[in-house]
């Protein structure tokens, strides 16, 4: 325990899945953790958690909303570590010819510009303590394709190449970026997906498992952590080998 | 707590460099070590050092009957391989292609591949009768991309060879709980890396993001991460550690 101690982060999100497992064993290793999401969901968490946890209301596709997570990040807690830029959904599905788009342009407003946004003001406040880790939740959608899903594979793919710049950009100052792209993990959007789709999935996999969220959380705790400091830009497959086949 | 308590693990060329920084950090976390490295001084040494979780095994990674003694030492000291290392390599002759001799490019090739093969062959056995295990490749950031400055052809495309074994691996054997992944260093600050530079990094630093070269260490600590049952859904991956020089 203890491999986050003294760091700051912020998890979005974090009322669910990946998130609030991610912001649990962040916590559970010392870090001190904002819990950011728009449902509300996360006010619980925080609450479980205690001391060293903090709630905050976002909705990561606004920049005022954004720039206060932040803010509230370092006025509670000193300064900003750690972003883990995970709050995200699948969106409606349809085949792209029949993609409303409204509906294309919410998956990339929240899984995109949600990305680039919580980037975009955490790294002035990281550059001001020396450096910090951002995470970035792309998918295994961003290596092969998903029928019905364009919208989400193409800002998973976008969440890559975003994180691959910003690490080229930002690593001679100390700020590592690193992408983890989930395979199927039991979260609210698999909860959400038709279950003759994740079945398929699962069938597939060569682990032959869908996997639970905290196998995620320790990828996570392992990027955010010092001990991954030679590691930036890169992409973190985390799927069971299902992109192989 | 170690984060690989009840771990048996064999990692070759773990008498310098890289492997030896695995071998020091997996004991520390618990782990049992069989030390493969032709370099038998070194080697001992460091088992002795390590006490009863090391032992060391002169073993050259090409012949298949080193492979078997060092399953069956492992076995027989510790119990069955639940970790393999495949880690072992060489640079090979700084040529351009034209100018390679193929003695050196089949020499480069064995070292490089076929003995992560071999070692996959004699290892996947005794992880089955355990239940499962991780199988670590040491590619290189040249198994992604050819490289400005490569040493050679040979080098490259054995690197990419192992990159491709790894995922061959991990979609056959995941039915045993048997995970499988590559991992690419950049540029560490190796025995091997002073031998193909002629400098402490100078001019190679500069292309880094990160500015600097990495110590051994850093890439153990990935090391314990795939090795340990933290990372028990990732199988057939890629793990860049390079400080960003691939991702430009």
């Amino acid at each position: 325990m203890g491999r986050l101690k003294d760091k700051v982060a912020i998890v979005t999100g974090a009322g669910s899945g990946i998130g609030a497992a991610t912001a649990r064993r962040f916590h559970e290793e010392g870090a001190k953790v904002v819990l950011a999401d728009v449902s509300g969901a996360q006010e619980v968490l925080a609450k479980e958690l205690g001391e060293g946890a903090l709630s905050v209301d976002t909705d990561v596709t606004k920049s005022e909303s954004v720039q206060a997570m932040i803010a509230a990040a370092v006025e509670t807690f000193g300064r900003l570590d750690v972003l883990y830029n995970n709050a995200g959904i699948d969106g409606e599905l349809h085949p792209v010819a029949e993609m409303p788009e409204e509906a294309w342009d919410q998956v990339q407003a929240i899984n995109l510009r949600g990305v680039f946004l919580g980037i975009r003001y955490a790294i002035p406040e990281m550059l001001k303590t020396g450096g910090g880790s951002i995470i970035n939740t792309a998918s295994m959608a961003a290596t092969v394709a998903f029928p019905s899903m364009s919208s989400y594979c193409a800002a998973k793919g976008g969440v890559i190449m975003l994180t691959k710049t910003a690490a080229a950009e930002y690593a001679a100052q100390g700020i590592r970026v690193n992408a983890i792209s989930p395979g199927t993990i039991q979260t609210a959007i698999t909860t959400h997906l038709p279950a003759d789709m994740i079945n398929a999935i699962i069938e597939r996999n060569p682990v032959g498992r869908i996997a639970d969220a905290s196998e995620v959380a320790s990828l996570a705790v392992f990027l955010a952590s010092d001990e991954s400091a030679f590691i930036t830009g890169a992409d973190h497959l985390i799927d069971g080998g299902y992109t192989l086949l | 707590m170690g984060q690989l308590d009840g771990k048996v693990a064999i990692i070759t060329g773990a008498a310098q460099g890289m492997g030896e920084a695995h071998t020091r950090r997996f004991v520390a976390e618990g782990a049992k070590v069989v030390m493969a490295d032709l370099n038998e001084g070194d080697g001992e040494r460091i088992a002795k050092e390590l006490g009863d979780a090391a032992v060391f095994v002169k073993s050259d990674v090409t012949s298949v009957g080193d492979w078997r003694t060092l399953v069956e030492t492992a076995e027989s000291q510790f119990g069955n391989v639940t970790v393999l290392v495949n880690n072992a390599g060489i640079i090979g002759p700084i040529a351009e292609t034209v100018e390679l001799d193929e003695e050196d490019f089949h020499t480069v090739c064995l070292v490089n591949q076929y003995s992560q093969f071999y070692g996959m062959k004699a290892v996947i056995p005794s992880m089955q009768r355990a239940g499962g295990g991780s199988i670590i490749n040491v590619s290189s950031v040249a198994g992604l991309v050819s490289i400005v400055g490569a040493p050679n052809l040979a080098y490259v495309g054995s690197k990419f060879a192992s990159r491709g074994m790894t995922k061959h691996v991990a979609t056959q054997y995941g039915k045993d709980n048997i995970r499988c992944n590559s991992v690419h260093p950049g540029y560490i600050k190796t025995p091997m890396m002073a031998a193909a530079t002629d400098e402490e990094g100078g001019g190679i630093t500069s292309q880094i993001p990160l500015g600097r070269m990495a110590d051994p260490d850093e890439v153990a600590q990935l090391m314990v991460w795939l090795a340990s049952d933290s990372s028990s859904y990732v199988s057939g991956t890629e793990q860049v550690i390079d400080a960003g020089l691939t991702a430009q």
